[in-house]
């Protein structure tokens, strides 16, 4: 199994953290990954984005050519980044805030409202869990328990929000089921 | 030593940036002081250390610029402290001038280079630009610098104690050659060290301060007379080449029955096993090896291999820098083929797998001749 990811956003929407998250997940079930930042110049408001890669195997380079997955959090990362998808890769994008529709045909669509389910379960910075569950129910990558038990050590002394947080994910992957 | 200081078990599974996992194993190895001014892509170095070296009892000082912050490790160092600075590129030409002091006043200390795209001010985007810089010494003056060249999180994480223990071995600055992707990145990684109690560490018969009850010692670098600099030149050179007989590094994978051996550190190292694998799959025999030490550069092996393979590929984020050191270690004895990404772009594993099937390809190549196989 080897999964390549593209997380995109606007700086501020956790795509970044939301990576770790799942790198993190992939380390509990002895998995190998790399997480790989956009770094510099990015600040809130601004473009940010992570390339995760899990596999089985060895990861020699942590650089994505083409993706397995793109989860795209606003437009100008879907615009960016629905061309680095492998043929009959999947993008999952955030249909909250994302009015136009994906373009390529010979891909694989999941439309999620992040936003909408996030304030749902009483925080919109929680989308970027809401994504991170639609993609482990989709992509088997990590399993959601991996995920959920990484979350206290990833989100560092924010204990007030881990139900929160758990109950986006729930909530993600109730969108593939 | 409090136990409470000691973040990480021997051994434990952690996930981290490179740039983080040197910070922390430079904490582990026993640094207490580090001074620097920040830049991309090296941030987090600094940034970890500024509340990890007070959890520990050491001292952070954010200078005023990095000629100011090289010259505090010059004291730290002087006085026997395992002394740490980091830079990218710009900073460390900066740093530059007290390194060439540094190493003239034959004291240890560690430093790290995440390079970035150069010349100039370049750009923040991983690259392999100070290769010369690096294992050149890089000031003025007849000196030597030990590089190591990490290619993982874990390296990363491992070489400051290596460095450290190394550096006071030789009385000798040594320096991390890593580059933006190897410090951005992160991936799980475990130290394989225990916590150095820096209490433990033996105190140097060299060092200055605290100098009651004994003879004042001086660490100077100014020597007036020719005749005792030219002794203390040669007195350095026979150091080095101590240095270049009792510590090489590197590492060798599929060179056993390679038809080509790619040479190549860090970053390119690691993508070209990506071409090597996918190679491999194809029945193309690629071997690699990967200095580990920069300087001394393992040549003895990559004659050998060359020898064995009659061509060698080194694979580079520049235009062609490690190939020369490659070049003198092949003296004239196979072909040498050279492919590089300058500019902060990242060569794909498919990519090197394509240059180096068209090095295989060719004939009548003139032994020991750069052949350049970028479409320049």
């Amino acid at each position: 199994m080897k999964q390549e990811i593209i997380l995109a956003g606007f700086g501020g929407q956790g795509v970044i953290k939301a990576g770790v998250l799942l790198a993190y997940a992939a380390m509990k079930e002895n998995k190998r990954c790399t997480h790989f930042p956009s770094y510099g110049a990015e600040m809130r408001g601004g473009t940010a984005n992570c390339s995760v890669i899990i596999s089985d195997s060895l990861i020699s380079s942590p650089v994505i050519g083409e993706a397995d997955t793109v989860i795209a959090m606003n437009e100008p990362s879907l615009i960016k980044f629905e061309p680095r998808l492998k043929k009959g890769g999947l993008l999952i994008y955030n249909s909250s805030i994302i009015a136009s529709k994906p373009k390529r045909s010979d891909i694989e669509l999941l439309a999620v409202p992040a936003n909408e389910i996030a304030e749902s379960v009483g925080s919109a910075k929680s989308a970027n869990m809401v994504v991170v569950g639609a993609y482990i129910a989709k992509i088997k990558a990590v399993s959601p328990e991996s995920v959920k038990s990484s979350i206290p050590i990833v989100f560092p002394g924010k204990e007030a929000f881990l139900t929160i947080n758990i109950n986006a994910i729930d909530k993600g992957m109730a969108v593939v089921k | 030593m409090n136990p409470d200081i000691i973040k990480y078990k021997t051994g434990e599974k952690i996930l981290l940036k490179g740039n983080e996992a040197f910070a922390e194993g430079t904490v582990r190895a026993g640094c207490r002081f580090f001074s620097g001014y920040p830049i991309t892509p090296q941030n987090e170095i600094p940034e970890y250390l500024s509340w990890r070296l007070f959890e520990v009892g050491g001292t952070f000082i954010q200078a005023e610029s990095e000629v100011s912050a090289i010259n505090m490790i010059y004291g730290a160092a002087a006085c026997g402290a395992r002394a740490l600075t980091s830079s990218s590129g710009p900073g460390i030409s900066l740093k530059q001038e007290g390194i060439s002091y540094i190493a003239a006043a034959e004291l240890p200390f560690l430093y790290a280079n995440v390079m970035r795209g150069g010349p100039g001010l370049g750009n923040i985007a991983p690259c392999q630009s100070d290769y010369f810089q690096a294992t050149r010494g890089g000031g003025h003056g007849d000196y030597r610098i030990i590089v190591l060249a990490p290619d993982s999180a874990y390296e990363m994480g491992n070489f400051p104690k290596l460095a450290y223990d190394t550096a006071e071995k030789y009385r000798n600055p040594c320096m991390i050659l890593a580059d933006g992707l190897i410090g951005q990145m992160m991936e799980p990684l475990e130290f394989n060290f225990d916590f150095v109690d820096v209490e433990k560490i033996p105190t140097k018969d060299y060092v200055v301060g605290n100098c009651k009850g004994r003879e004042m010692r001086v660490i100077n670098t100014l020597h007036m007379s020719t005749d005792i600099l030219e002794k203390h030149n040669w007195d350095l050179y026979r150091k080095y080449e101590k240095i270049k007989s009792e510590f090489t590094l590197f590492e060798e994978k599929y060179t056993d029955d390679a038809d080509i051996v790619i040479v190549a550190y860090g970053t390119a190292a690691r993508i070209s096993m990506a071409a090597i694998m996918k190679g491999r799959e194809q029945g193309i025999k690629i071997g690699l090896l990967r200095p580990i030490t920069l300087w001394p550069f393992p040549e003895k092996i990559i004659s050998q291999l060359a020898q064995k393979t009659g061509k060698v590929l080194a694979v580079e984020m520049n235009t062609g820098q490690l190939v020369e050191d490659v070049q003198m270690a092949v003296n004239g004895k196979a072909e040498v083929y050279f492919y590089g990404r300058p500019g902060g772009n990242i060569p794909t594993g498919d990519e090197i797998l394509g240059v180096a099937k068209e090095a295989l390809k060719m004939k009548n190549v003139e032994p020991g001749r750069i052949n350049v196989l970028n479409k320049i």
